[in-house]
């Protein structure tokens, strides 16, 4: 099954006067358990895209099917029900609230939640923090935790509505090499247990962590393939694959 | 619900920044605490003063003759002297709504008991007077219908004189000199206190009215008639048959106008807390202003609030919340920021009228009403204010607003 069907999807915005094709026909179908890094240098069109897959802004052209309903015909608050209850969000900055606990912030998405089915909230908060390795932490406000840590609470943050995907915005960009091997392996074990995931990043060796890339340049896809040589991240690394080619980009 | 967290969320929001939160809800205070204190302060004196003038009687209605003129030179209120002791008769006969009636004679005059003497003002009247003006006996006793028959030189003083004449004795069963006529003290009045226009209800000595009439005036002319209706409500209609019998005895014709003039006591008490109320009226109008003042306080801060936390707000948009949801948040903070300066507001005017009551030894009387009241109109101030920054934040663009520095 296909979690996202996106069909010549095109954006363009104005500005001053000059119109950009951000987005220039973008045909991408991502399957259900799918690790995908969509890669591109800066205005690539890679971060609309992303907007547009996350439900935060809408296309100009083209179909959007999210979990096969198509998302460009509903209204606002329908749009943010979906955002609520299929998407979890992990950017670049981290995006915690601040001065509020590592446990409230992964509240926060469900006291938005409108159909009640998650019955207790408290202990499904506290379990995302157990899967991303922060249960003793819980109780910490972001500036006592280290950029990894916040991570890792957005993460929980983005798990615990269960979600039909996760889609990260350059996840490991303000991170350091360590702790960036340290969430894409977080990442590659969300993954192997189940949970689709889109990844946004200009790095190449974070795409290698994935299993399929589709690389961007001025809003088209130009290269779309799966990973034949997929790093492990260090965690999870057991067959270190030998001669792994360094990447161009 | 998720409103439970969202007033969770309000109140952390607020506790945050305390000095900017106290200092928004500063406004709302003042103007809460100054609209609680100044109609309690406002309501008690005007209780204190009701109570001073019921001290004058009870459904009291008084007479007083009319102003004289003279080929048209009037004369002031009272200057006429066409009351008689007819009248008195009259009323007393005919009046049906009118419980008790007395003459009043009211002569100044020199009181000599030993060497000892005071001026004073004498007054006779009947022996229903005391319950017309709740005067009670603290010794001896009031006049008998004997001592009014016969026209007794007998006398009941009120406290001053006591104190004046008799430091420290008992004056019933002495004899004391008005003018040069001898009287029997055969009474003493309990302590009356201040009027409510501040004369000494205490400094007088009452005598028989039938005395006073014949050995002190001319025999003929009552200066005033004091009578009391039988219950608050039948106050107008006992006026109404006042004036009636009056015109009859004094023989006026439908076209003359009143050669009298009655007054009673609910005239008295209004005209007294006229000021009063408008001084209570003008003063919350200050208050409301103040008021309004704090709302717009509560307004601006919010402002600075919404465009401080647009990163935030584009976060919340961003994992799920309707714009309806930041709306109601926001909306919720303002009104805990308002609600809770009117609830600090009510304590502070609270503590302020009891303060200002116990200096000023006047009464203080809190209505719940009208604090509910104010309770209720700061949380209308708190939506009203709030609504514009609210929606302000529910319309920010999440793509935008995560963006924002």
């Amino acid at each position: 099954m296909k979690i996202i069907q996106l069909k010549d999807i095109t954006k363009i915005f104005h500005l001053g006067g000059e119109t950009v094709r951000a987005l220039d026909g973008i045909t991408l179908d991502v399957p259900q358990k799918d690790f995908l890094a969509i890669i591109g240098t800066s205005g690539s069109g890679k971060s609309t895209l992303m907007n547009i897959l996350g439900c935060l802004d809408t296309p100009d052209q083209g179909e959007y099917l999210l979990e096969g309903v198509p998302v460009n015909q509903l209204n606002k608050n329908a749009l943010a029900d979906i955002r609520n209850q299929r998407i979890g969000f992990v950017f670049q900055g981290f995006n915690l609230l601040s001065r509020t606990t590592a446990l409230e912030n992964v509240l926060l998405p469900l006291m938005y939640r409108r159909d009640h089915r998650i019955a207790h909230p408290r202990e499904k908060a506290e379990k995302a923090l157990e899967m991303v390795g922060l249960k003793e932490r819980m109780h910490h406000e972001p500036n006592q935790l280290s950029g990894g840590q916040q991570q890792r609470v957005a993460i929980a943050r983005a798990l615990v509505t269960d979600p039909a995907i996760i889609l990260a915005d350059e996840p490991t960009g303000n991170l350091d090499s360590r702790t960036t091997e340290e969430i894409l392996a977080l990442f590659q074990q969300l993954n192997d247990d189940g949970i689709t995931i889109v990844l946004v990043t200009h790095e190449m060796n974070v795409a290698e962590h994935t299993k399929h890339v589709v690389e961007m340049r001025d809003g088209r896809i130009i290269n779309n393939y799966q990973v034949s040589l997929r790093r492990f991240a260090q965690q999870k690394q057991t067959v270190p694959i030998p001669g792994n080619p360094q990447s161009p980009l | 619900m998720k409103f439970r967290q969202f007033i969770i969320l309000a109140l952390r929001n607020i506790l945050r920044n305390r000095m900017r939160s106290l200092l928004t809800m500063l406004g709302i205070i003042i103007g809460l605490a100054s609209v609680i204190s100044l109609i309690a302060l406002g309501k008690g004196s005007q209780a204190d003063i009701e109570e001073k003038i019921s001290t004058l009687g009870t459904n009291l209605i008084m007479v007083k003759p009319g102003s004289t003129q003279t080929h048209g030179v009037r004369g002031g209120a009272g200057t006429r002297s066409c009351l008689t002791m007819e009248d008195v008769t009259a009323i007393s006969r005919l009046a049906r709504k009118v419980l008790h009636v007395s003459p009043l004679i009211r002569v100044s005059g020199q009181v000599i008991a030993g060497n000892a003497n005071w001026n004073t003002s004498i007054e006779g009247v009947d022996i229903t007077y005391p319950m017309i003006r709740n005067y009670e006996i603290a010794q001896g006793a009031f006049f008998t219908p004997r001592d009014m028959k016969v026209k007794a030189k007998v006398a009941v003083l009120g406290q001053t004189v006591v104190d004046e004449l008799f430091p420290g004795l008992n004056p019933v069963g002495t004899r004391i000199r008005i003018g040069a006529i001898p009287f029997d003290v055969i009474g003493v009045l309990a302590e009356k206190g201040q009027s409510a226009m501040g004369n000494d209800q205490d400094d007088l000595i009452f005598v028989p009215s039938t005395t006073a009439l014949y050995r002190m005036g001319d025999g003929e002319t009552v200066h005033d008639i004091m009578a009391s209706a039988v219950s608050k409500s039948a106050i107008d209609q006992a006026q109404d048959e006042i004036a009636a019998i009056l015109r009859s005895t004094h023989g006026l014709g439908a076209d003359d106008e009143d050669d009298f003039e009655i007054r009673n006591q609910t005239e008295i008490v209004s005209t007294a807390t006229q000021v009063t109320t408008t001084l209570t009226l003008l003063l919350s109008a200050v208050a409301g202003v103040s008021l309004l003042v704090g709302g717009i306080g509560v307004m601006n801060i919010m402002l600075v609030s919404v465009t401080e936390r647009t990163r935030e707000i584009g976060i919340l948009i961003a994992i799920g919340a309707r714009s309806s949801d930041i709306l109601v948040q926001f909306l919720i903070e303002a009104v805990i920021l308002s609600l809770s300066g009117g609830v600090i507001g009510i304590l502070a005017g609270v503590g302020i009228a009891l303060g200002l009551g116990a200096a000023m030894d006047t009464q203080v009387i809190f209505e719940p009403f009208t604090m509910l009241l104010s309770v209720g109109f700061t949380a209308i101030v708190g939506i009203f204010f709030g609504y514009y920054p609210a929606k302000k934040a529910s319309m920010l663009n999440a793509i935008d607003a995560m963006r924002y520095e």
